[in-house]
């Protein structure tokens, strides 16, 4: 049966026959590796989901998951996704204009180097240094605020947005602008340019090339980074933490919050359920992602 | 092929464009299709010129605006000052975190690579079927955020604190975890770009040990990979916050946020620098990523000049750590 059906099937690819008498100590090579990521990855992860089913004695309970039904947990859900909701759009759209920009330059030149470099460093770019940043750009004692000042508007200097909604997702958009750069790129640079001299010579013009071969092309693409760009604003907590000091705005705050605070030590099960739909929610996106990516890769490149 | 659709570029107003562009270029002659060409050249260039003016300013301004806090002197009136810049060595908490948050760097590097590079190389070699597995477990950290991977090593840690060691150096463990998407990346582009098979073979039939084969073959054969791999990991444990704050270890990121507290200007000063240091580190990175032994990556994606960071990246900027 399968014995005679698999060397005919398999024998460029698999190694030959004798690697199969081998494979008990061979494992052995394998062992540490996949121990550390048990104790440090697995383990934690198990943690998670036991204890978010768990009171603390330790007895199966649902209440955790039943207990985000709270008015600020609610609102702290609401929060992360529209601030990831937004700041993934409206960078999707800033960094795919960017990277078009950046795509018809030289492909060989100094700006697509640098610009590319650049997106590379401040996609990574986050945290502490970042709201830094903006609290001496935009904050109330900021670079531009005290220009305005000068001229007589005080609106930034007394305001507080910079800590709230509007504020996070301006903030944000530092390093998802550079991510979209990134991981659009790639597409972009699979569209040829034959495909658009095609239309031409069909009688298209720019707005039908968009219209009906590039933006068909590359919408499964632009669509797929969207996603990655919600996750990665939807699963940032360093920046929020030190911008905001108070509060728990989003959901990493509210999470930080019960690890640290009396609340959080008499049900510890809440937290891990928070940690854990998190969790669920940045899978499902970033599955989603990759098929959309897989579709992409079918007609680019 | 199929994907073009021909049908929606004959119908409707293509149809009609068709005709019309037909009837234009054959009343005005040759000159048509060139200043079509130059109008559409101008307008790509405005539009190329406002949209880098537009990021320019959006992605200079901060980083302008902290150099000028940074050098800000007491009061509005007064000089312009460098003070910011001298205390950071003045302040002991602040030169303690950076020497902690290099060390950890260090241990991570190196902890990373004696514990990927030889499983890697392993996987490869001896076990092939296992390789989906391992790529899976490596890139898995990207679907778990640090803030909520951080809430199950609590427990892991209160154990370690109390069995093994309290020392901030313990953090290691936990960014090991962290980096492995963005070094497996790299070092399993690395790995694709040489002959392991052959290389490992001939050196095993002239009697070299396995030890001999990773130091003295696989290593110096994919040296540029093995060095991007560990500066990803310097700039990821640099930059790290979430895990440090959540664990009660003060590191760099941590020191920055608490002394901003009590003196802005110098924080703002030590984040300024350890921007400079993370992009000086990444611009090294994006340069040394392609040598000889990329060509053909670097030929697929035409003027890919940070081929490191976007083979690393497509999914593994997916969940970041430092944010």
């Amino acid at each position: 049966m399968t014995a005679a059906g698999n060397p005919a099937i398999s024998t460029a690819a698999r190694p030959p026959m004798r690697t199969g008498r081998r494979l008990p100590l061979a494992w052995l090579g394998v062992v540490p590796f996949f121990a550390y990521c048990g104790l440090f990855l697995l383990l934690p992860t198990l943690i998670i989901t036991g204890g978010s089913f768990a009171t603390k004695d330790g007895a199966f309970t649902l209440s955790n998951f039943t207990d985000i039904n709270q008015p600020y947990l609610v609102k702290a859900f609401l929060y992360s996704t529209i601030i990831a909701a937004v700041s993934a759009v409206v960078g999707a759209l800033a960094g795919a204009l960017l990277a078009y920009a950046v795509v018809t330059s030289n492909p060989r030149g100094i700006l697509r180097r640098s610009v590319t470099s650049a997106s590379g460093v401040l996609a990574q770019f986050g945290g502490v240094t970042l709201a830094f940043a903006f609290l001496a750009t935009v904050g109330q004692v900021g670079f531009i605020s005290e220009i305005l000042l000068q001229r007589g508007i005080d609106s930034l200097s007394r305001s507080t947005w910079l800590y709230e909604l509007p504020g996070l997702i301006l903030v944000y958009m530092y390093f998802q602008v550079p991510l979209m750069v990134i991981v659009f790129l790639p597409a972009l640079d699979g569209v040829r340019p034959q495909w658009r001299e095609a239309t031409e010579s069909l009688g298209g013009s720019t707005w039908h090339y968009w219209r009906y071969v590039a933006g068909p092309l590359l919408a499964p693409s632009f669509l797929g980074c969207t996603l990655l760009l919600f996750a990665n604003a939807f699963s940032a907590y360093a920046t929020a933490a030190a911008l905001v000091s108070q509060g728990s705005i989003i959901v990493p705050l509210a999470i930080s919050n019960l690890l640290t605070s009396e609340t959080g030590r008499a049900q510890p099960g809440l937290a891990q359920a928070l940690a854990l739909s998190m969790i669920i929610i940045v899978t499902v996106v970033t599955v989603l992602y990759s098929l959309l990516q897989r579709r992409t890769s079918r007609w680019l490149r | 092929m199929s994907n073009l659709p021909p049908r929606s570029l004959g119908v409707g107003s293509g149809g009609l464009l068709l005709g019309h562009e037909a009837a234009t270029s054959r009343g005005a002659g040759s000159p048509r299709p060139g200043s079509l060409m130059r109008t559409r050249r101008i307008k790509l260039q405005i539009f190329r010129g406002v949209v880098f003016l537009i990021m320019g300013l959006f992605f200079l301004v901060p980083i302008g605006a902290m150099f000028e806090f940074s050098t800000r002197g007491d009061t509005m009136t007064s000089p312009r000052t460098l003070e910011a810049w001298t205390a950071i060595i003045k302040v002991p908490e602040l030169t303690d975190a950076i020497s902690v948050s290099l060390q950890l760097a260090a241990i991570t590097s190196i902890a990373m690579l004696v514990l990927l590079l030889p499983t890697m190389v392993w996987v490869r070699l001896r076990i092939p079927q296992l390789n989906r597995i391992l790529e899976f477990i490596c890139l898995l950290p990207l679907t778990v955020p640090a803030i909520a991977l951080v809430v199950g090593m609590v427990p892991l840690y209160r154990w370690i604190g109390v069995n093994l060691s309290d020392s901030i150096l313990t953090l290691s463990f936990a960014y090991l975890i962290l980096v492995l998407p963005y070094t497996y990346r790299t070092l399993d582009a690395g790995l694709a770009a040489i002959d392991l098979k052959t290389l490992t073979e001939a050196a095993r039939s002239l009697g070299a040990g396995w030890g001999t084969v990773m130091l003295r073959v696989v290593v110096p054969n994919m040296s540029s990979a093995i060095l991007n791999a560990c500066l990803l990991a310097v700039a990821l444990v640099l930059g790290e916050f979430t895990m440090a704050n959540l664990l009660n270890f003060e590191n760099l990121q941590v020191a920055i946020l608490y002394i901003g507290l009590v003196s802005a200007s110098t924080s703002i000063a030590v984040a300024v620098a350890s921007l400079v240091f993370a992009f000086v580190l990444l611009m090294i990175l994006s340069y040394v990523g392609r040598p000889k032994d990329r060509v053909a990556r670097a030929e697929e994606i035409p003027g890919s000049l940070v081929p490191s960071m976007t083979g690393v990246s497509v999914l593994a900027e997916l969940v970041d750590q430092p944010k």
